[in-house]
């Protein structure tokens, strides 16, 4: 053993010594020993003092080989195995109070614990109380991590996080800082800093206090004096000159004046040739005011022959030689002032033809036509929905007269129905709010049948009065099957609609690699889209009807207007209709085709053409369209129907839309899809928008700098997230921690 | 008689210097810009395009292990080193600016396990298959001295993971139990154990720090209290987690990479049920590592490839393979925000970018406007069909591809057929599980 060891040894027990007197009397020798080994730790002090090169290393090594003898390496109460070492019991320090002095309450109740006879309660077994201490810290740390979430929400909320967070100005601090930082604690700190704050000792300019600087700011009595009379005479000068200027504008006298400026144009002009020689940059100067000077005197409008004088002077220059003289001179003066002084910097005979540049449209103030878009101000037609409109003055026409007519007048028919269908879409919008397109039917059958229950108006088409009574039952059915449905829906929500979610936010994979811009055009064109995979089959053109009409729009009016007007003759009351509904609609349709065709012009029984034709359009086109968009450049696709077809029948059931055709009678809503508009449309809405409109305002602003100044364009484009380049971000700390180095 | 003339101030036209921009009079209205939102359409298009172009994460690839990796730590400090630790018993220790070894320690016989680094930087932990801990020093030694730890502590069992505290000199070990040990003793200051008898892996909570997550080879996840003699509570899987991660940014976060292909996010406070269910690899999920901000993680998957989520989707953002990249067994994201760095079977250390198409180096201010403007755009229209194909569109090697397949098909089938027996069954027999609650078994208290 080295003599550290026993010096170590020695202190311990000096400083043990309280703990030793109190737990002296039953067998202390084995107490202390004890405690000994406690403090001592397993490694002990042996090896501390070895003086070996690589003392740590075997330290540790030997400190293993002794603990494992020891303790078990699982079991961390490991001298219970060594004769119960590890704790002090109670037992052995209440032992001792019997015999001390005081402390009679405690000893008190001790003795009333020891004569106490109740049996005690079987202590939990070991599972249970663990199972509690478990919960209970359990609880104990989610209560202490929910403390973050504030922090945690308010960083998801930002809009921009700046990494890493908590930023200190690295670098070397000002003093200031640190001072401030600084707090006093001991006592004869905190007297100095009282002294130093009753002196107003500075902070930031620890050089001097402000006393000191009041002391030096003092002037001598002389110094003062001599400051005052030279500010007295600044103030008699400037007072003098002050007065003289005003006498002398006071003057009325032309004359006085006239020779005046002549004298000063006559000095001017000598101090611009001395200049010429000397100071050509002067020079120049004095020109650039001679030219003002001029500028002045022409927009001034004298000597433009215009005045009372020059009038007479004309008058008189036929017979006077003097006032002939003046007149030219007069007119000489006015050449001059017309003629610029020769150097004229370039940017200023750039300006008018700038302007000159700007067309003068842009002055003009737009109507606005549109209120809730103010990008759709302008006259140029954009791309519009693909609702067409069937003037009631139109069906009269025999087909090729309507088509030469449209050949004839198609810009003017493009026009007044872009105006037409932007009113229309203005009174629309408010009663047809849309509902997202969704093409992923098998994915999402559910849902939209959820959106249908939500609506709340199943309603069937009004086909052939022939079998209305057939269509009943089908509704019947079919609002079985659909609440069947929806009841199951219920369960389902959820789940679909997370997978809806994760098709939307997974990655196209495949084997295509990108390695250039051609690659992408690729993907782009080769690719079908994962919406239009299915595109409706569309009604088949009757054979009479050529192809080619079709191409060139959507609804062909000849599709909508067959031939067969024989069946005018149906009735104008639908006899076979028995619900109040559909009759008051149909009632509804003919109102207003009517008054369509009365404002027209035309016969009443054409009414009823129409009518026909358009139910038939209706039914023909929809029965085998099974999701339907109308697409609109730039905008969502609205759903517009929703088409199931009966299981059992396979006739088709419209929902909810023709509801909405019904209400505007004039107007057939295409149900095609244009596929190429399609192409680079927005399929649905997107979960920053809630609706429709939203969204398009969303894609209607402009994030580029032709709109938007500079600064707020900064603003709008910076990023989400910022992390700077080769700093390290840290976690979270909690505040008031500092990392120890 | 007074006259009113048109008077411009000079100051409006006239640049004052030469290396003035010329002061262009714009007018705003935009009614004379009626194409700007086609325009702007076109450039998102054109910007996906480039960034899909441009999208070469790979930056180096670090070899010199003559074995597999089987764990790679991040300095605590400095940016530019990186430790990783090879199936050999190796540990290297590399400099990434300069893309090499800068030392090399035989630290173990057998696998180095777990390595993890001291807060401060000065020292480094290495546990491994010969049932040792070592502590080394970040120095190397001088000239002519020998490789030797700083410390070493031997152990009974082998020890599969480590992590060290954030603050404090303290580290958990995890193997037969998570032992938490002070550096100054040989012998842990606590040991917890619950019922099982290995562990894989064991790390600090970086915010709450006296917290502690496992996992275990039970399937289970364990939590535990520093301070607590007892574990916290333990949630078990229908498969066993590999490792976990805590959200470096948000406390009660932490994600655990699974053998069923899927990553989970659990907040600790309600272990019911993952907050989210992040799949798309195909085959079981080694490692896990947060981005230092917190918004997105990394995941290595048996399947050789790499993926990066954002915390709170359900689907990978990207995905990073090459060809000759073989089953990924760990995954770091550097602290700076910026790399990505995965250790793979073929002995090979890889450094990505985190975002495959950024510029690296100094940007100037118009680069960094013309970035920040191209990223807005391509935000704006992501949902255009054009713009969404082209920026989601990745290239997966075939036979990812085909297992990719495979499993849609699967699990279609499977959903087919739950339809099928629910349809057919009384109704509410047959409960609908959402997928978040098909993977927890049990929460024990």
């Amino acid at each position: 053993m080295t003599p550290c060891h026993v010096h170590v040894k020695d202190d311990l027990s000096s400083q043990l010594k309280p703990v030793s007197l109190f737990v002296w009397g039953s067998d202390s020798q084995r107490v202390l020993e004890r405690l000994m080994f406690v403090v001592k730790g397993p490694g002990g002090f042996e090896t501390r003092a070895d003086d070996d090169l690589h003392t740590r290393s075997k330290m540790w090594t030997s400190g293993t080989s002794n603990i494992h003898l020891q303790m078990s390496y699982f079991n961390l109460n490991a001298f219970q195995t060594h004769e119960k070492l590890s704790k002090v019991d109670l037992s052995d320090l209440l032992g001792t109070v019997e015999k001390t002095t005081g402390a009679t309450k405690t000893k008190k109740q001790l003795r009333n614990l020891q004569n106490r006879n109740a049996t005690l309660e079987l202590p939990l077994n070991k599972e249970q109380t663990e199972k509690i201490e478990r919960s209970v810290a359990y609880e104990k740390s989610t209560k202490e991590v929910t403390n973050w979430q504030s922090i945690v929400i308010q960083n998801q909320k930002a809009e921009q996080l700046v990494f890493p967070l908590n930023q200190e100005p690295s670098g070397p601090k000002r003093v200031e800082q640190v001072v401030a930082r600084w707090k006093a604690v001991t006592p004869l700190e905190q007297e100095i800093f009282r002294l130093l704050h009753l002196n107003k000792q500075p902070v930031l300019d620890p050089v001097l206090t402000e006393v000191e600087e009041a002391s030096l700011m003092a002037m001598s009595l002389e110094e003062a004096t001599i400051r005052r009379a030279e500010l007295q005479k600044a103030r008699a000068l400037h007072s003098y000159y002050e007065a003289k200027a005003k006498r002398e504008k006071k003057i009325k006298s032309r004359k006085y004046h006239r020779i005046q400026k002549k004298a000063k144009r006559k000095e001017f002009l000598k101090q611009f040739e001395e200049r010429m020689t000397t100071d050509p940059t002067g020079a120049l100067e004095d020109l650039k005011k001679m030219e003002m000077s001029r500028m002045e005197e022409r927009m001034s409008l004298k000597h433009q022959n215009s005045g009372k004088w020059a009038k007479s002077k004309a008058i008189m220059a036929k017979y006077d030689e003097s006032a002939r003289k003046a007149m030219q001179e007069q007119l000489q003066i006015n050449k001059d002032l017309t003629q610029k002084i020769v150097t004229v910097s370039d940017d200023e005979q750039e300006t008018p033809e700038e302007s000159e540049t700007v067309p003068d449209f842009v002055n003009e103030v737009e109507p606005i036509t549109d209120s809730v878009n103010p990008w759709m101000r302008s006259r140029i037609p954009q791309e519009e929905p693909e609702i067409s409109c069937v003037t009631p003055d139109k069906p009269q026409i025999s087909e090729e007269e309507e088509e030469e007519k449209e050949e004839r007048n198609e810009e003017e028919d493009l026009l007044a129905d872009f105006q037409r269908r932007r009113t229309l879409r203005q009174t629309e919008d408010d009663d047809l709010i849309p509902t997202a397109a969704e093409e992923q039917i098998l994915n999402t059958c559910e849902v939209s049948r959820e959106e249908v229950v939500g609506e709340g108006t199943v309603e069937i088409s009004d086909s052939d009065e022939n079998d209305s009574e057939e269509e009943e039952e089908d509704v019947s059915q079919f609002n079985t099957l659909f609440k069947l449905m929806s009841s199951e829906k219920t369960h389902e929500g959820p789940a679909l609609t997370q997978d809806q979610q994760e098709d939307e936010e997974q990655l196209d994979e495949g084997q295509l690699r990108v390695r250039n811009m051609e690659d992408l055009e690729g993907l782009e064109v080769s690719d079908p889209l994962p919406g239009t995979a299915a595109p409706p089959l569309m009604p088949q053109p009757t054979a009479s009807e050529p192809t080619a009409k079709k191409s060139k729009r959507e609804i062909d009016l000849s599709e909508v207007l067959t031939k067969e007007a024989i069946t005018i003759k149906v009735a104008m009351k639908p006899t076979v209709l028995e619900d109040e509904e559909h009759e008051e609609q149909i009632s509804i349709i003919k109102e207003a085709t009517r008054n369509c065709l009365m404002e027209a012009g035309l016969v009443d029984d054409k009414l009823d053409d129409l009518v026909y034709d358009k139910k038939k359009y209706l039914l023909k086109n929809v029965s085998t369209v099974e999701d339907v968009f109308v697409p609109i450049s730039g905008e969502p696709g609205r759903r517009l129907l929703h088409v199931r077809t009966s299981f059992q029948t396979g006739k088709p059931i419209t929902v909810t839309a023709l509801t909405r055709q019904l209400r505007h009678p004039s107007v057939i809503i295409s149900v095609n899809i244009n596929h190429n508009i399609v192409q680079i449309q927005l399929h649905r809405l997107h979960l920053d928008s809630t609706c429709h409109s939203q969204q398009k305002s969303h894609t209607h602003c402009i994030l580029g700098s032709v709109l938007n100044s500079s600064i707020f364009n900064k603003h709008i484009t910076k990023g989400n997230v910022f992390s700077e380049v080769s700093s390290t971000v840290a976690p979270f700390i909690e505040r008031g921690l500092q990392i120890p180095m | 008689m007074k006259v009113k003339v048109l008077c411009r101030n000079p100051d409006d036209y006239v640049r004052e210097t030469t290396r003035d921009i010329q002061r262009v009079p714009r007018n705003y209205d935009p009614t004379l810009h009626p194409f700007e939102v086609a325009r702007e359409y076109t450039r998102a298009l054109n910007a996906t395009k480039l960034e899909r172009v441009f999208a070469k994460p790979f930056v180096a690839s670090l070899d010199g292990h003559r074995d597999g990796i089987s764990c790679i730590a991040k300095h605590a400090k400095s940016l530019s080193t990186v430790l990783s630790g090879a199936c050999d018993g190796e540990v290297k220790v590399w400099n990434l600016p300069r893309r090499e070894c800068v030392r090399t320690i035989q630290a173990h016989e057998g696998f180095v396990r777990g390595i993890c680094t001291r807060f401060c930087g000065t020292s480094f932990f290495t546990v491994g298959d010969d049932k040792t801990i070592k502590q080394w020093n970040m120095d190397p030694p001088g000239h002519g001295l020998q490789e030797e730890p700083l410390n070493t502590i031997l152990g009974k069992a082998v020890v599969t993971g480590i992590d060290h505290h954030q603050r404090e000199a303290t580290f958990a070990t995890c193997g037969q139990t998570v032992d938490i040990y002070d550096e100054q003793r040989s012998s842990p200051i606590r040991s917890f154990s619950w019922g099982v008898d290995s562990f894989s892996c064991v790390r600090y909570n970086p915010v709450e720090t006296e917290l502690l997550a496992s996992c275990a080879s039970d399937r289970s996840v364990v939590l535990y209290d520093m301070r607590e003699s007892t574990p916290l509570r333990k949630v078990v899987m229908t498969m066993r987690s590999n490792t976990l991660c805590w959200n470096p940014m948000e406390a009660y976060y932490f994600t655990c990479s699974n053998e069923d292909y899927n990553l989970y996010t659990y907040d600790m406070r309600y272990l019911k049920c993952p907050v989210n269910v992040h799949m798309d690899h195909v085959s079981a999920v080694l490692d896990v590592d947060y981005s230092p901000t917190g918004r997105e993680f990394v995941s290595a998957s048996f399947d050789k490839t790499i993926r990066i989520f954002p915390k709170d989707k359900g689907h990978s953002r990207e995905v990073y393979h090459t060809k000759r990249m073989q089953h990924v067994i760990c995954v770091r994201w550097s602290s700076d925000n910026k790399y990505v760095l995965s250790g793979s079977d073929e002995m090979n250390i890889r450094l990505w970018k985190a975002n495959a198409s950024e510029k690296l180096g100094v940007l100037s201010a118009r680069e960094k406007i013309a970035a920040n403007y191209n990223k807005k755009l391509i935000e704006k229209f992501q949902h255009h069909p054009h713009v969404k194909r082209i920026a989601r569109h990745r290239h997966l090697p075939r036979d990812v591809l085909k297992q990719k397949k495979q499993q849609r098909e699967m699990k279609e089938a499977r959903r087919r057929k739950e339809q099928n027996v629910r349809k057919h069954s009384k109704p509410g027999s047959v409960p609908l599980v959402p997928e978040k609650e098909k993977h927890v078994v049990a929460v024990l208290e």
